[in-house]
């Protein structure tokens, strides 16, 4: 067996259908909107603003604080009990780090800058559109940054390398990995990096390769987003 | 500083203008649109200004209460999230939130709006729940009516998932839509000072001395009612602004 067709049609490296938007949150310092096919995220960012608890500020820097949270009626199955998940948390946290490399917390000593992503639909990819659409809100919230942190997921379905799972590609039933990634634009390095399933190291670096060259075309997006919010 | 804004504000409305140039009784622009999210069972995204509000339902089976054996029944929640208003914190649902649920959630229930006999899949053991969900994403004021508004559409364009036995099968949809009787509209006046207002902006709303939630059937019948705010009302206060919020009940409805 193997996969020759695409469940939806795409090829191997195309990216679902993509929408970015900045600033739809107006009460927030920056915001973002990011959709990939089905998976809609929005992001806000409030700060920097004093930190509390006072024993968590620190003189030499500041923090960033993300929260991910999945709305009750976003996904396929059941309705998501409100208020957090050990999934949640973990994935709150890979966010975290992911952009972490791009800030200057020591503009903001004592301070921190809040990130929350909500998400009201879901098709797979959730982490990876929370972070193109942090991205945009922290930029949009003009927080300084070294980079743009781009993220899309990459992984292996059955023989085949591919960019972007859906819902239906990671539930298909034949050998399937996936691996989360987020790239900072200009030195390619990597920011978040996850995995599972079954993949060999050659496919995996396939995927990299792929998933880096998915993420300059999401850059482009987000970028187009912020400047639109101008025009 | 504050007090001078508040005379303002009380000076303004003598004048029959507000802060952001509508009258007393003026709403700021609102736009519906349902089945805005495709794994939610019916869904709706309303904005009134700049407050934007989405519900979602969700549909699933549990066993009935030993006391209703061949009803379902209905479950609303609101979530003030963080990310619409810097003053709204992660955990445990405010009081704020939970007054904002049980509210929308009596003006459904209430109303009559959901026979919860047609809910019932198999006496006195399998009924449909229906969870009612809402999440302000922009808080610029007057979340009562904008949540209100977003839950009765969402719950308007609900369908039930297909049934395969006692299993749910999200993944197709029938054309059975909720079985509904009623629509109620509920509306919120504000007393600030002498005056009364329709659709407070979040200034407006840390200004008020008290608030009256009423929600209406279509001929009229008053479902559900909720006061809020420090100061009481007088019989005369609580007419007009029933008689505000009916009218304005009517203009709303024409919304939907």
């Amino acid at each position: 067996m193997s996969y020759k067709k695409r469940l939806d049609g795409r090829k191997f490296d195309e990216l679902r259908p993509i929408e970015a938007k900045a600033g739809i949150i107006a009460r927030a310092d920056g915001s973002g909107y990011f959709k990939i096919g089905n998976t809609i995220a929005y992001a806000a960012v409030y700060g920097p603003r004093e930190l509390y608890p006072r024993f968590m500020q620190n003189p030499e820097k500041g923090i960033i604080r993300v929260n991910y949270n999945m709305l009750p009626f976003s996904s396929k199955g059941n309705r998501v009990r409100p208020g957090g998940s050990r999934r949640s948390q973990e994935i709150s946290m890979v966010t975290e780090k992911a952009l972490l490399p791009v800030l200057n917390l020591e503009e903001f000593p004592n301070s921190v800058v809040d990130i929350f992503i909500e998400l009201p639909q879901t098709d797979a990819g959730t982490r990876c559109a929370g972070i193109c659409a942090a991205s945009i809100a922290l930029a949009d919230a003009g927080i300084t940054m070294k980079d743009m942190v781009s993220s899309v997921s990459v992984g292996r379905v059955d023989d085949q390398v591919v960019v972007d799972l859906n819902y239906d590609e990671e539930a298909y039933d034949a050998p399937v990995a996936d691996v989360p990634l987020a790239f900072l634009n200009k030195s390619d390095e990597i920011s978040l990096l996850q995995m599972d399933g079954d993949i060999t190291e050659e496919q995996l670096f396939k995927a990299v390769e792929m998933g880096k060259k998915a993420c300059k075309q999401i850059n482009k997006a987000q970028k187009e987003a912020l400047k639109n919010k101008y025009k | 500083m504050e007090q001078e804004n508040n005379d303002h504000l009380v000076k303004a409305l003598e004048a029959d203008v507000r802060f952001d140039g509508r009258k007393k009784l003026q709403y700021r622009d609102i736009t519906i649109e349902s089945g805005v999210y495709k794994n939610a069972e019916g869904s709706a995204r309303v904005t009134i200004g700049g407050t934007e509000v989405l519900a979602g339902v969700k549909m699933e089976i549990r066993e009935p209460y030993p006391d209703s054996p061949d009803k379902g029944t209905i479950m609303v929640g609101a979530e003030l999230i963080p990310l619409a208003n810097p003053e709204f914190e992660l955990g445990r649902p405010s009081i704020q939130a939970v007054e904002l649920a049980r509210v929308v959630d009596r003006g459904i229930r209430e109303s009559g709006m959901i026979d919860f006999k047609k809910l019932c899949i198999k006496k006195g053991e399998n009924v449909w729940v229906v969870s009612i969900d809402i999440v302000p994403m922009n808080d610029e004021g007057n979340l009562f009516d904008a949540s209100a508004l977003a839950a009765l559409v969402a719950v308007k364009d609900a369908v039930f998932p297909k049934l395969d036995g006692d299993v749910i099968d999200y993944s197709e949809k029938t054309k059975n839509k909720l079985p509904l009787d009623k629509e109620p509209i509920s509306v919120t006046v504000l007393k600030i000072g002498k005056h009364f207002i329709v659709d407070p902006t979040i200034t407006e709303e840390s200004k008020i001395d008290a608030r009256l939630m009423t929600s209406f059937g279509e001929d009229g019948t008053i479902h559900a009612m909720q006061k809020g705010g420090e100061s009481p009302l007088s019989a005369d206060d609580l007419k007009e602004m029933v008689k505000i919020a009916k009218t304005k009940s009517k203009e709303l409805r024409k919304f939907i």
